[in-house]
C-alpha cells in the first residue's frame, strides 16, 4: 500500500479555512510537549500559557491591548503580501512612526489641546510611510529586493530611537534615565474600561483592518493588488502598474506599521524608550499568514498571537517558564501552518495498486 | 513481472502499457512495436497521451501495468539513466537544456560517463560534422538560435550511440529548411540502424518522413498505418476522431480604414535571454488578418507585449492607434481605445489559474464592460459578463464561480477569446491561439477570428504553425531575430519563401 | 597609523569576517541550487547558542563546533522538508526559520547568559607566523583560515567537479535536470543541509571566538547581511570572500571610529554603518550593468515538483 501526493484542481476552500485552526490546536499540543521536555509540569504550564490569560477581565483587555498593534500591521502586511512584496521591515517603520508621533508630543509637551493627538497620529503615519517609501523607492527604481533593504532598515531605526533617547530626547528631569518626558495627558490614548489598559486606539485598530477588508475584497484597487501579487505578466497584460502597487502597499503597511507604533508610545507606554515593542512587526508576519492574508482573517490571528505574548509573561510568574518559549511557541505555529497548506493544494490518494516498475 | 520473450528481430515491443493519473487514464493498454532501421511515427492530438508514453520508455514515469520488451527481453526501464545504459536517447519538446551553461557543459550532463573536457569537445566537433549538426561545444546556449539548441539535444544521443532515439515533436520549433535538413540526418541515422520513434502531429511530415505509424486518441491506440499510402485527410480522422470541423474561410473583405500603424518601433529584450525587437513597422486596415510567422525565440513574445501595450516604448509615435500616437501609453489605455489582446501563454498571462472565471473575466472587461463605478467592482454584473463569455465561447466549466486551473487548456483559450471578443475589440493581436489546443476547438477560434474580421475589426495573428497563418491571413509577414520583413500578398505566396525568410535570408534587405 | 596598528585592523577585520563569510558560503551553494533561504539568521543564533552551550558543558571546542554545526544543519532540514516535500513559499518558510530559530536560541541560551567559556585557541601556522610584524595575521583560531579554505573549496568544487556542474544545474533549470535524470530533490536537500551547517559554524564563530559568550540575539543581522553578501558575490564564491571582508572592515572601521573618539559622532551613527552599507551596495549591484552580467541562478525560489 502506498499513497499517491496529486495536486488539487482548485484549492481547497474548506481546508482553507480550517488548517489554522488545525495547525493552532497542533501547536498547542507540541508546546505543552515542549514544556513538559523542559522539566515542567504539563497540566500546569498548558493552563498558564494558553487559559488563565483568558479567564480574567484583565487578561482579556491585556490580549486586546497586545492584539491592536498586532492587527494594524498585520492588516498592512497582508496587503502587501497579497502583492507579493515582501515587507518584513514592518518592526523599523513601526519605530519610525513612534519616533515621528512621539517627536510632535514632545515639542507639544507645555502645549495642550484636542489637535494634539490626531497631529501625532498623522505623523506617526507619516513616519512610518516615509521608512518603507525607502524600500518602494530601492525597489522601482533600482530592483533592490525590498526583503533585505526594509530589514536592513529596522535596525537602523532601532539605533536611532537608542541615539534620540540616549541623547537629545532624553527627560532633562529624568535623573539620566534613557527615556523621554512622559506625554501630557492631551498626548495619551484615553483608557475606555477603568483599571485596565484598553485604550482608544484599539477599536481604531478594528476600525482600521475593516477598512483594509473592504479595500481588499470589493474594490478595483484590490482587485488589483490581488493581481499584481498572482501574476506579474498578468497585471501588466491588464494595464495595472506594478509600480504603482509597490509603492501603494508598501506605504499603505508602512503607514499602519507606523500609527501602531504611536498608539504604543501614546497609549501603554507613554513616552519614548529604548525598547517599545516586542518584535510586534516581525510576529504580525506570523499574524497575517495564520489570518490567510485575508483582513477578516488576521482579527482572530492577531488576537491568538496576542495569547502568546500574555501567556508567555504568564507561565513566567505561575510556573517559571523561561519568557523566552514566546518566540519558539510563535515559530512554531507558523512553520505548521506553512507545513498545512500542503493540504489545501494537494491531496493524498490510496495508490489503486503497486506498479509494474515500482 | 512475466517473463516475457519477444519477436525476433524487434528493438523494442510495449505490451499493454497502462498509465493513470488519478481517475485519468493517459496510456490505455497500448502496444506497439519497432524495427531496427525504421522511423516510427506516433501520432495524435495534444492530451492523446503520447508525451506520457515516452516518458515511460525513458524512465521518467512508471507505468502501472504492461511490459517493455527490449531486444526481445523483458526490461525495467526505472530511470533515465537506465534507459541512456540500454542505447536509448530522447530529444525533448521542451529541451531539457541549461541556458546560462556552455554546449560542453549541457553535453557532459546528458552523459553517463563523464570525460575529459578537451576529448569531449574533440567528440562534439567530429560526431556534428559526421552528421552534419555544426556546433561549437564553447558557446553558451542563451546565444544560439533555437535549432541550434536542437542540435545540442540531438548531438548529447549521438554521442551515445543510440540504438532507439526518440524525439517529441521535432519540427515544431524549426523551419521548413531546417526540418529538411533533420530529416536527412534521421534517415542517415536510420540506415545505420537505429530505431527512430518520431513524435508528431503533423501528418505531412509524418508522410514524408516515417515508414509506420500508430495513432494515439485519448490514451488508446486508434490506428496503425502506412502513411506513405494512407491520406492525410484518413490519418486526421483517426487522430480527432470524430468528424473534421471546417473552418469556413471568407472570400473577399472589403478594406477598412488603417486602424493600427508600427512604424520603427524598438523594444530592448524582456528577458536575459529574449530577443530585441529592431525597427519592426507594418499597418493594419479594418477588416483584415495580418500573419505574422516566425520560429520560436525571434521576438514574438516581445512582439505581443509591444502591441499590447504591457512594454511601452518610450517614443509614443512608434505605435498609432486609428492614429493616436500609443506608443508610450500602458495595456489599460490602448485596451481603452479598443486595442484587446490574447497572448501566447494562457496560465499567468492570459488568465490567472487560481483566481475564477468571474476574476478573470474583471481582469481584462473591468473597463469597457463598464464593471467599476466608484472604484468599487460590481460583483452582480461581473457574474453576468462571465455567463455570457462562458455561453458565447461555448467553454466547459463548472461556472462563473469555477478556478480557471480546473478548465482544460482548449476551453481556457476559448474564454480568454470569448472575453476579448466580449469587448468588442477594435484591433485584436493574438498570439499562438491554437498552442496546444484539440483540433475541434482550434476550428472554433478560428471560425471567431474570421467572424471578427468580417464585422470590420483589424486583426494580427502572431503564430508559429503556417498552416494556420496560410488559412486565416490576407497578408503576411515574417519575424526573424526581431525584426519583421515586408509584409507580402497571398498570392503567389509559396511556403519555400517563407521558409527562406524564417531562417533569415532577405530580412534585413526587405526591412 | 603606524604598519602595527593597520595589522592589528587586518586582524580584526579577518575575525568579524570569518563568521560573515562562513554563512554566506553557505547560502551561495544553496542558492546555486535554486533554492532561497532567508532563515540564515535563525540558524546562525541557533549555532551560536549551541556551540557555546556545548563548550560550556563540555569544555570540548571541537564538540562544540560539532554541536553548532549539527544545529544548523538540524533546522535547515526542517526548512528543507516544508520547501521540498511540502512545496511551501520559501520566502514565508525561510521567515518561519528565522523566527523559530531565534526563539529556539534564547530558550536554550536562558541559562548560559553571562557565563565566560575560553576562546578557541590560536593555530599559529608553521613559518609564517614567525614573520615579523605580519606574523599575526598567521597566528589565529582554526576557522578563520577554515572560512578561506572553504572558499578556495566551493569555488573549485562549482567549476571544476562534476557534482558541482551538476549543482548548479539543478539551479539553472530544475525541469531539465530532472527530465534528464538527476534527483533534483535530494541535491537541493543535500545542498540546503550544507547551507545550514555553514550558518552554524558562523553562529559558532561568533559565540565561541569573536565574543566568547552567549547574548540574546547576539548575531545582529549578520545572517541577513550574509545574504546581502551572496547577492554582491553574484553567487561566487571569491566575490563573496571580498564582500565578507569588506563588511568585516566595515564593522572594524566602526568599532575603531567608536573607541578612538576620533569622529565627534554618536556611537549609535556609527553603529549604522554596516546596515547602511549593505543598502547601498545592493543598491550599486542591482541596477544597471552589473545586473545583466551576473544574474541570479535561473530558478531561485521557485518550487519544484516532478512533473507527471
Amino acid at each position: 500500500m502506498r499513497f499517491v501526493v496529486e495536486p488539487r484542481p482548485e484549492p481547497s476552500r474548506l481546508l482553507w479555512t480550517v488548517t489554522p485552526i488545525l495547525a493552532l490546536a497542533l501547536t498547542m499540543a507540541l508546546a505543552t510537549g515542549l514544556f513538559a521536555a523542559l522539566g515542567y509540569n504539563a497540566v500546569d504550564s498548558f493552563l498558564a500559557f494558553f487559559v488563565s490569560p483568558l479567564a480574567t477581565l484583565n487578561g482579556l483587555t491585556e490580549l486586546a491591548v497586545k492584539g491592536a498593534p498586532l492587527l494594524m500591521i498585520a492588516a498592512g502586511l497582508a496587503m502587501a503580501f497579497r502583492a507579493g512584496i515582501s515587507n518584513i521591515g514592518a518592526e523599523g517603520q513601526l519605530i519610525m512612526g513612534a519616533i515621528a508621533g512621539g517627536g510632535v508630543a514632545l515639542a507639544c509637551w507645555d502645549l495642550s489641546g484636542p489637535w494634539i493627538l490626531p497631529l501625532m497620529a498623522l505623523a506617526g503615519i507619516l513616519g512610518g510611510m516615509a521608512w518603507a517609501a525607502i524600500p518602494a523607492f530601492l525597489r522601482t527604481r533600482f530592483a533592490v529586493s525590498e526583503i533585505l533593504s526594509s530589514l536592513m532598515l529596522t535596525y537602523v531605526a532601532d539605533l536611532f530611537l537608542n541615539l534620540l533617547v540616549y541623547g537629545p530626547w532624553r527627560d532633562p528631569e529624568g535623573m539620566n534615565f534613557p527615556q523621554s518626558r512622559l506625554f501630557n495627558e492631551d498626548e495619551t490614548l484615553s483608557v475606555l474600561v477603568d483599571g485596565t489598559r484598553f485604550h482608544s486606539g484599539i477599536p481604531l485598530a478594528l476600525g482600521l483592518a475593516l477598512v483594509v477588508w473592504l479595500v481588499m475584497t470589493r474594490t478595483l484597487l484590490g482587485f488589483r493588488i490581488r493581481t499584481v501579487g498572482a501574476s506579474a505578466a498578468a497585471a501588466r497584460y491588464a494595464g495595472f502598474g506594478t509600480e504603482r502597487i509597490v509603492w501603494f502597499t508598501l506605504l499603505a503597511s508602512g503607514g499602519l506599521a507606523g500609527i501602531a507604533g504611536l498608539f504604543e508610545v501614546a497609549g501603554p507606554i507613554g513616552q519614548l524608550i529604548p525598547q517599545i515593542t516586542p518584535g510586534y512587526g516581525f510576529t504580525a508576519i506570523i499574524v497575517a499568514f495564520l489570518g490567510r492574508l485575508h483582513p477578516l482573517g488576521i482579527i482572530p490571528a492577531a488576537l491568538v498571537v496576542a495569547l502568546s505574548y500574555i501567556g508567555g509573561e504568564n507561565a513566567q510568574v505561575l510556573v517559571g517558564l523561561p519568557k523566552a518559549v514566546t518566540g519558539v511557541v510563535q515559530g512554531l505555529l507558523l512553520f505548521i501552518l506553512l507545513a498545512s497548506d500542503f493540504l489545501v493544494r494537494y491531496r493524498l490518494r490510496l495508490a489503486h495498486r503497486a506498479g509494474v516498475a515500482s | 513481472m512475466s517473463g516475457a520473450s519477444g519477436q525476433p528481430g524487434l528493438r523494442l515491443e510495449a505490451r499493454g502499457i497502462t498509465k493513470r493519473f488519478g481517475s485519468l487514464v493517459a496510456n490505455d493498454t497500448i502496444d506497439f512495436q519497432l524495427a531496427p532501421g525504421e522511423i516510427h511515427a506516433l501520432l495524435g492530438e495534444n492530451g492523446a497521451g503520447k508525451s506520457t508514453l515516452v516518458k515511460i520508455l525513458y524512465g521518467l514515469l512508471a507505468a502501472d501495468e504492461g511490459d517493455i520488451l527490449w531486444d526481445g527481453r523483458a526490461t525495467r526501464i526505472a530511470t533515465p539513466r537506465a534507459a541512456r545504459a540500454l542505447g536509448i536517447g530522447m530529444v525533448f519538446q521542451h529541451f531539457s537544456l541549461f541556458e546560462a551553461m556552455s554546449v560542453l557543459e549541457n553535453v557532459a550532463l546528458g552523459l553517463d560517463h563523464p570525460e575529459r573536457a578537451d576529448e569531449l569537445a574533440a567528440r562534439i566537433r567530429s560526431v556534428s560534422a559526421a552528421y552534419s549538426l555544426p556546433l561549437d561545444p564553447d558557446r553558451t546556449v542563451s546565444t544560439l538560435s533555437i535549432g541550434e539548441r536542437q542540435r545540442i539535444e540531438i548531438v548529447r544521443c549521438l554521442l551515445q550511440a543510440p540504438r532507439l532515439l526518440i524525439l517529441d515533436e521535432p519540427t515544431s520549433v524549426l523551419t521548413p529548411q531546417e526540418a529538411d535538413a533533420l530529416f536527412s540526418t534521421l534517415r542517415l541515422l536510420a540506415a545505420d540502424g537505429c530505431a527512430i520513434l518520431y513524435i508528431s502531429h503533423k501528418l505531412e511530415e509524418i508522410r514524408a518522413l516515417c515508414d509506420r505509424a500508430t495513432v494515439l486518441r485519448a490514451g488508446r491506440v486508434v490506428g496503425r498505418c502506412v502513411p506513405r499510402d494512407t491520406p492525410v485527410r484518413a490519418m486526421a480522422q483517426m487522430m480527432v476522431g470524430s468528424a473534421l470541423r471546417d473552418v469556413t474561410v471568407r472570400t473577399t473583405r472589403p478594406a477598412g480604414e488603417i486602424r493600427l500603424r508600427v512604424d520603427g518601433l524598438d523594444l530592448p529584450a524582456i528577458e536575459a535571454h529574449g530577443t530585441p525587437l529592431r525597427q519592426i513597422g507594418f499597418e493594419l486596415r479594418g477588416g483584415e488578418i495580418l500573419g505574422i510567422a516566425g520560429v520560436a525565440g525571434n521576438g514574438q513574445g516581445e512582439l505581443q507585449q509591444a502591441l499590447s501595450g504591457e512594454r511601452p516604448v518610450p517614443r509614443a509615435g512608434a505605435v498609432l492607434l486609428d492614429g493616436q500616437p500609443a506608443g508610450d501609453r500602458d495595456a489599460a489605455w490602448r485596451r481603452r481605445r479598443g486595442l484587446c489582446c490574447v497572448p501566447e501563454e494562457r496560465n499567468g498571462h492570459g488568465a490567472i489559474p487560481e483566481f475564477s472565471l468571474v476574476d478573470n473575466a474583471v481582469l481584462t472587461a473591468h473597463d469597457r464592460a463598464d464593471l467599476v463605478t466608484g472604484g468599487f467592482v460590481c460583483q452582480a454584473k461581473a457574474i453576468r459578463l462571465t455567463e455570457r463569455i462562458i455561453a458565447d465561447g461555448d467553454v466547459r466549466s463548472a461556472g462563473p464561480g469555477a478556478a480557471a486551473s480546473t478548465l482544460s487548456g482548449g476551453n481556457l483559450q476559448k474564454f480568454i477569446l470569448a472575453r476579448e471578443l466580449a469587448q468588442q475589440p477594435a484591433v485584436l493581436v493574438v498570439a499562438q491561439p491554437t498552442w496546444g489546443v484539440d483540433a475541434n476547438a482550434a476550428a472554433a477560434i478560428h471560425q471567431a477570428l474570421v467572424a471578427l474580421a468580417e464585422a470590420g475589426s483589424a486583426i494580427v495573428v502572431i503564430s508559429q504553425d503556417l498552416d494556420e497563418l496560410l488559412m486565416l491571413s490576407d497578408r503576411m509577414a515574417v519575424l526573424h531575430a526581431g525584426r519583421l520583413s515586408a509584409t507580402l500578398p497571398m498570392d503567389g505566396l509559396s511556403v519555400e519563401h517563407l521558409g527562406m525568410l524564417m531562417g533569415g535570408a532577405g530580412i534585413e534587405a526587405a526591412s | 597609523m603606524n604598519i602595527e596598528m593597520l595589522v592589528s585592523l587586518l586582524l580584526t577585520t579577518m575575525t568579524a569576517a570569518t563568521p560573515l563569510l562562513l554563512a554566506a558560503l553557505g547560502e551561495l551553494v544553496v542558492e546555486r541550487a535554486g533554492v532561497l533561504n532567508l532563515g540564515v539568521e535563525g540558524m546562525m543564533l541557533s549555532g551560536a547558542v549551541c556551540g557555546f552551550a556545548a563548550m560550556s558543558l563540555t569544555g570540548s571546542a571541537t564538540l562544540a563546533i560539532l554541536v553548532a554545526v549539527a544545529a544548523g544543519a538540524l533546522l535547515a532540514a526542517i526548512f528543507a522538508f516544508l520547501v521540498l516535500t511540502l512545496m511551501s513559499n520559501q520566502v514565508a518558510t525561510g521567515l518561519a526559520l528565522t523566527i523559530f530559530g531565534t526563539g529556539l536560541s534564547a530558550l536554550i541560551g536562558t541559562g548560559f547568559t553571562g557565563q565566560p567559556v575560553p576562546p578557541l585557541a590560536k593555530l599559529a601556522l608553521p613559518g609564517l607566523s614567525a614573520l615579523p610584524v605580519l606574523g599575526r595575521l598567521f597566528d589565529q583560531d582554526a576557522l578563520v583560515y577554515l572560512a578561506l579554505a572553504a572558499t578556495v573549496a566551493i569555488a573549485w568544487f562549482l567549476k571544476g567537479t562534476r557534482a558541482g556542474l551538476i549543482l548548479r544545474a539543478v539551479g539553472e533549470a530544475d525541469l531539465s535536470a530532472h527530465s534528464i535524470g538527476y534527483p533534483v530533490l535530494r541535491i537541493r536537500f543535500l545542498a540546503i543541509l550544507f547551507g545550514g551547517a555553514m550558518a552554524g559554524l558562523g553562529g559558532a564563530y561568533l559565540s565561541l571566538a569573536y565574543t566568547p559568550m552567549w547574548v540574546e540575539n547576539m548575531t545582529a543581522g549578520r545572517g541577513w547581511i550574509a545574504l546581502a553578501i551572496v547577492v554582491f558575490a553574484a553567487w561566487r564564491p571569491w566575490r563573496a570572500a571580498a564582500g565578507a571582508y569588506l563588511f568585516g572592515g566595515v564593522t572594524v572601521l566602526q568599532l575603531y571610529l567608536q573607541g578612538s573618539g576620533l569622529l565627534p559622532v554618536p556611537p549609535q551613527l556609527l553603529s549604522m554603518l554596516p546596515y547602511l552599507g549593505t543598502i547601498l551596495v545592493l543598491t550599486l549591484i542591482s541596477s544597471g550593468p552589473f545586473r545583466r552580467r551576473f544574474s541570479p541562478p535561473a530558478c531561485l525560489g521557485k518550487p519544484f515538483r516532478p512533473p507527471a
